[in-house]
């Protein structure tokens, strides 16, 4: 430190590294952030949007949900106008299998924008997501390792939250098949599918688009909460799901017997939705 | 050295001391030990043979970066423009010659204006430098053999009186190509320097290369990478006054006991920044499997661009994405450290098969770095789907589709429940059937199981898990009991 320093200087750094600490230790910040917005109504949650420059993290307990905590990856990677990242553990493609490019497409993301890195292990997976936070250009860094990783301590995901906040890069870690532990993640999810609605006017044995069950279960700068959402491929944006009544048991279901013809065809009036 | 030839197990290759008893190759086995019964014969491995010679000639890259081989026990090295490196020709020869003895072979050489006059001056008359156009004078008293023919116009020769190379140089020229056949003649003007075969390197030739040698073998691998560094510095000096940035770069660690350790790098874009060069083999060394071991040290460290591209100057800050430009880095250091193929990018393919209809290619060569900036998808991938509507193809799609059971309530409708990785799946919603025929004007993929007709479902569960589902066989025409099998995984 230069002789020229008097206290008062001192002190106002001490004050700046006091900010800069508390921005770790989970009061709530001053100064906007850059945000990624989700749609509605998530980004009431999220005060404007999924925070850029810093760690957040998903989780689904059942393995078989792998395809919704997939849809909720590549939805936040559809959102910036940059290259994505995308570091899995070999475990993880073989248990939830590989991206697909033409569902990409129509799931509104661009193929061409994802840069995908296998890693043998959990170490190489975090050591390949660190490398790419250094790098401003990117959109989105998506890091998967498989089931419960030791190594994803706090100390590990406090690293990962610094790099991202260097760079100003989003970093979302995803924990198929693994329960939660402290982390020094911004804000945790927990995704599930929800039941599809079919558009108006279709058969009630129809899918309908994308529907999640979002569980905000920590969220640093705001309140939590839980939203059922549909992810809309064109706008790129969540949307609130109408509530609608729980599916009747498989044993009155009309769809069957009229699939055994062939495809689907619209039905005749009169049909009441599901439930 | 014995080797089985025409039924007989004959001398392929003879010691000092055997040959000093009267032992010559091509002497039956029977013989030979009939001459000297404490004989130690061994099976000759001609495959090792080979694999030592290419071992030798890899080191010999140390003195030019052009090393052709000639079995079965010549190597010739393309010395033009390298002598005055070591101080002339023949003291270039000396040395080569002093260093392979110290590894324990036995060598000779000449130098001379072809390859073959070199080689056949190697084998009679070791040590011997002709100076520019003086082959014809210098292969003169060597036998015909030299020339490399076949057997029987050999022994035709030696029959007809004529020996030495000298005896065939001043015959008429159309007399033996009519006799002996053109390669003769050719061969002939191969050995007096007329005309030159070329020879086919080892290796790919270089772009550009530097290198380091050292008076004394050095030893520790971070003087090695200092040196690397170094060599990159020079390097990127020599590619910017060429307009070029390397692709492909390998560095070489020539070991003083006669061993050669390659380590190849690519990158995604002309390169030719050092420091990021650098960057680039310290991640790959710190990556190897089996880490660089000095031995007794080195004593050449090469770096050389095996494949260069052009690379206009730039400015720094104009027009320039410094962004994308990172991203091409991120992209090679993480190949670097990972593989190049684990590293991947996914371009679109003409095929309704879904397994075909995305390709991996490597980031290296596929990714288009700075250009992936749009939101929407690409010429060759579909739109995004309207509002309100299902996916069409899944999110995640199964290498090997899955086998699952199912019960369905008609053959050839959607199931009503099926059993996947263990957990039963109460089907709620389910579409299709989507019809994808194999491909049949292209050979039956051995991946796949088979080529009969699927058809898809779309089906959802109870509690809202969908996923993809198939049937293989049309039911009734292509098969009794159609197998299921899940193949991806929706939103």
């Amino acid at each position: 430190m230069s002789p020229m320093h008097g206290p008062r200087e001192d002190v106002t750094a001490l004050r700046r590294r006091i900010v800069e600490m508390k921005r770790f230790s989970g009061l709530p910040e001053t100064a906007a952030r850059p945000r990624l917005p989700l749609g509605e109504p998530l980004d009431g949650a999220l005060g404007g949007g999924l925070a850029r420059g810093a760690l957040h993290e998903a989780f689904t307990a059942d393995p078989g949900q792998s395809g919704a905590l997939l849809g909720f990856a590549l939805a936040l990677a559809a959102l910036p106008r940059r290259p994505v990242l995308w570091v899995r553990q070999d475990m993880a493609t073989l248990e939830s299998g590989e991206i697909h490019g033409p569902g990409c497409a129509q799931f509104g993301l661009d193929p061409a924008r994802l840069l995908l890195v296998g890693a043998a292990d959990a170490t190489d997976t975090l050591a390949a997501a660190e490398e790419a936070l250094g790098h401003a250009g990117l959109g989105l860094v998506v890091a998967e390792p498989w089931g419960e990783a030791r190594l994803l301590d706090l100390t590990a995901t406090r690293r990962l939250a610094l790099r991202a906040e260097r760079s100003g890069v989003p970093v979302l870690l995803l924990r198929p098949a693994a329960d939660p532990h402290p982390s020094a993640a911004t804000t945790r999810w927990h995704v599930a599918a929800a039941p599809s609605r079919p558009a108006p006017g279709m058969p009630a044995f129809c899918l309908g688009p994308p529907a999640f069950v979002l569980d905000l279960a920590r969220n640093r700068l705001g309140p939590t909460g839980r939203f059922t959402v549909e992810w809309n491929a064109h706008a790129r944006s969540f949307s609130p799901a109408p509530r609608r009544p729980h599916l009747a048991a498989p044993a009155d279901r009309p769809a069957a017997p009229q699939l055994a013809g062939g495809p689907p065809r619209p039905l005749p009036g009169g049909w009441r939705h599901a439930g | 050295m014995v080797e089985t030839h025409a039924n007989a197990r004959r001398l392929a290759a003879v010691d000092a001391a055997a040959e000093r008893l009267g032992l010559v190759p091509g002497l039956t086995l029977a013989d030979a030990q009939a001459r000297v019964p404490q004989l130690k014969a061994e099976a000759a491995d001609p495959a090792a043979d080979a694999a030592l010679l290419a071992a030798v000639a890899s080191w010999c890259e140390r003195w030019t970066p052009f090393v052709g081989l000639a079995p079965p026990h010549g190597i010739v090295l393309d010395i033009t423009g390298c002598a005055h490196l070591f101080e002339g020709e023949a003291p270039m020869l000396a040395a080569m010659a002093a260093r392979l003895t110290a590894t324990g072979l036995a060598a000779q050489g000449a130098v001379a204006g072809t390859a073959r006059a070199a080689l056949a001056l190697a084998r009679w008359r070791p040590g011997l430098v002709v100076p520019a156009g003086g082959e014809a004078a210098a292969v003169a008293p060597l036998p015909v053999e030299a020339l490399g023919l076949d057997a029987d116009t050999g022994r035709s020769l030696a029959y007809l009186g004529l020996v030495r190379i000298g005896d065939l140089a001043d015959k008429p020229r159309g007399a033996l190509a009519a006799r002996f056949g053109a390669a003769l003649v050719d061969r002939l003007d191969e050995i007096t320097g007329a005309a030159s075969a070329p020879i086919s390197p080892l290796n790919p030739l270089p772009a550009y290369v530097a290198e380091r040698r050292f008076a004394e073998p050095m030893g520790e691998e971070k003087t090695a990478l200092a040196v690397l560094a170094d060599l990159a510095r020079d390097l990127s000096g020599v590619l910017e006054r060429h307009g070029e940035g390397g692709r492909r770069f390998e560095a070489a660690f020539f070991r003083s006991d006669g061993v050669v350790r390659r380590i190849a790098a690519g990158t995604a874009a002309p390169l030719r920044d050092g420091a990021r060069l650098a960057a680039l083999f310290r991640e790959r060394l710190s990556a190897l499997a089996d880490p660089l071991d000095p031995g007794f040290g080195y004593d050449v460290i090469r770096l050389s661009v095996t494949a260069a591209e052009p690379l206009d100057a730039t400015q720094p800050g104009l027009g320039t994405d410094p962004a994308a430009a990172g991203l091409d880095q991120l992209v090679d250091i993480l190949s670097a450290r990972l593989g190049p193929r684990r590293v991947s990018c996914l371009a679109a393919q003409d095929s309704h098969l879904p397994e075909r209809a995305a390709l991996r290619l490597p980031a290296q060569k596929g990714w288009r770095g700075s250009h992936a900036l749009a939101l929407d998808a690409g010429p060759g991938w579909d739109a995004p789907a309207p509002e309100g509507a299902p996916l069409g193809r899944p999110l995640a799609l199964f290498p090997r589709p899955e086998p699952v059971e199912t019960l369905a309530e008609v053959p050839d409708g959607p199931p009503l429940r099926f059993r996947w990785r263990r957990v039963l799946h109460e089907v709620a919603r389910a579409e299709g059937p989507e019809r994808i025929a194999p491909e049949w004007w292209s050979a039956p993929d051995a991946g796949l199981s088979g080529a009969l007709t699927r058809d898809y479902f779309r089906v959802e569960d109870l509690e809202g898990r969908r996923f993809w589902l198939y049937r293989e066989g049309t039911y009734g025409r292509e098969t009794a009991a159609p197998r299921w099998f899940l193949h991806g995984l929706f939103p």
